[in-house]
């Protein structure tokens, strides 16, 4: 039996950090909220791009994911920051969170009299807020209570034959326990999508099976729709450089991190958890900010992320531990990566003992440890993956 | 570890293998390994950089070219045993907008 020592919410869930978010509900209030998070010890912004002149559907979609990154366990309070004439629905973003129990508070620039204004009462809330979160102490936690996120990226041809094998052993070993796994990244599914669908609950041919095969033939006809070759944006020019030679191979790899247990649907880019258990697919692009905002905003309590070529960032509110699978990057950039995988390549670990490495470190990582862009603060770039234009 | 280089084979279906050692030049041996251990050292015509793809066998063009066991692209060139496989003479056939509807 595995446990992690997390922060009870009002909800019952466990949260492996304990941060007050500064969640601005539209672009126009970043430079207000920035200078909050700046002041204030204990608190995380998220900055991202949306939240006005859009479609309502991407309106509405916004307002869900800034509500769902205020309602995930890893948040214990928030401050929603409004400039005053957005289109995103600020008061439902307040009322959902509250709704969950946690503290909540909104400033708005506009009323308040501008800049300078909004940020003295912003300052004095979010001191409230981490004051009132800051003396919470962790309990334990069984490991089924964590939902982990997978994501690889900066990928070359070490990822899918020994850092994605690692990931995919630890998911294996997760949904056994009872855990929660989610993955991602529609994109990296074509050319692999037939192994994934047959390993659909209800098999290719039932709902969900079919459903993997829709929302692949959805983002392929996205990128045909408008006449273009693919090659010329995936593989990236890093991935190329890598030895990756089509979106086919680059797939193949990648799914290789969801490991072999039965897929038990899939979940729109908006959509919560809400406590489902085994592994489960979220619909989204594979650029970074727009998917892992997606995870956190899906309740994910941490990351495991692999790589190739060194991808160094994390998220605001999520830990990412960086799984390496080349180990000559791994030597090269050893202060951003979390653990080498390369060690496989050169044929001195197995996969099993690589995984069990990644396993001890990621519940340390649960219990409270700084993964190393944690911990060099490299985690501030997030954005909200919208479907229609900016009008 | 082989004075030569290293690649590895990871489906017994494969046509390519992948390159893991350092400074593979044309002329030079490298040992194929595949997931039982078994190993065929082959000759390579180009120079390959660490990462990147090996043929196994003669690929004809058009022929698919095959990793993980599955379909990763088709060669685009005739492509010779040893030879260095990538975006030159190894191309996508999925996301394809420019084919206009040509794929299967």
């Amino acid at each position: 039996m595995y446990s992690f020592q997390g922060y009870r919410r009002p909800d019952g869930r466990f949260g492996s950090r304990n941060l007050v978010a500064v969640i601005p509900s539209v672009i126009c209030a970043n430079d207000v909220g920035q200078a909050i998070c700046r002041q204030v010890q204990g608190t995380i912004g998220y900055f991202h791009h949306q939240g006005c002149c859009q479609l309502p559907l991407d309106l509405k979609r916004v307002t869900d994911v800034l509500s769902n990154l205020g309602q995930s366990p890893n948040v214990a309070a928030a401050l929603v920051i409004s400039l005053g004439c957005e289109g995103t629905d600020q008061n439902r973003i307040v009322e959902e969170i509250r709704a969950t129990g946690k503290p909540v508070e909104i400033i708005r620039i506009q009323e308040l009299g501008g800049t300078s204004r909004a940020i003295q009462a912003g300052i004095d809330a979010a001191g409230r807020l981490v004051r009132q979160i800051s003396g919470l102490q962790r309990e334990t936690a069984d490991i089924s209570e964590l939902t982990m996120a997978i994501k690889c990226g900066a990928s070359d041809t070490t990822s899918g034959m020994a850092s994605n094998c690692v990931i995919g052993y630890v998911a294996d070993k997760l949904v056994d326990l009872g855990a929660t796994v989610v993955f991602g990244e529609t994109t990296e599914f074509l050319g692999g999508e037939h192994i994934l669908a047959n390993r659909a609950v209800g098999g290719a041919d039932g709902p969900v099976g079919q459903k993997i095969y829709q929302i692949v033939d959805e983002m392929e006809k996205r990128a045909m729709a408008v006449g273009e070759d693919m090659r010329g944006g995936q593989p990236t020019p890093g991935n190329i450089a890598g030895g990756l030679s089509s979106i086919e191979e680059k797939s193949l790899g990648a799914i290789v991190k969801s490991g072999h247990r039965p897929i038990q649907g899939v979940l729109e880019y908006c959509d919560r958890i809400d406590g489902k258990k085994g592994l489960w697919i979220k619909d989204s692009p594979g650029r970074e900010p727009e998917i892992l905002t997606g995870m956190a905003a899906t309740g994910a309590q941490c990351m495991m992320f692999s790589t190739g070529r060194g991808a160094p960032q994390g998220f605001p509110s999520m830990p990412v531990i960086k799984i390496c699978g080349n180990p000559n990057t791994y030597e090269h950039m050893k202060y951003d990566m979390d653990l080498n995988a390369g060690r496989i390549i050169l044929g001195e670990k197995s996969i099993e003992e690589v995984g069990e490495e990644a396993f001890a470190l990621l519940l340390q990582v649960l219990n409270g440890q700084m993964t190393k862009n944690e911990a060099l603060g490299y985690y501030g770039s997030m954005d909200i993956f919208c479907l229609g234009p900016v009008i | 570890m082989n004075e030569e280089g290293l690649a590895l084979k990871v489906d017994d279906r494969d046509n390519v293998a992948t390159v893991f050692s350092n400074e593979v030049i044309a002329g030079s041996c490298i040992y194929v390994r595949d997931k039982k251990g078994n190993q065929e050292k082959i000759e390579v015509r180009s120079d390959i950089p660490f990462g990147h793809k090996v043929a196994l066998e003669d690929i004809s063009q058009g022929t698919r070219i095959m990793k993980y066991g599955e379909c990763i692209g088709a060669a685009s060139h005739d492509i010779k045993k040893g030879d260095y496989v990538h975006v030159h003479n190894l191309e996508a056939l999925r996301g394809r907008g420019d084919l206009n509807g040509q794929e299967d």
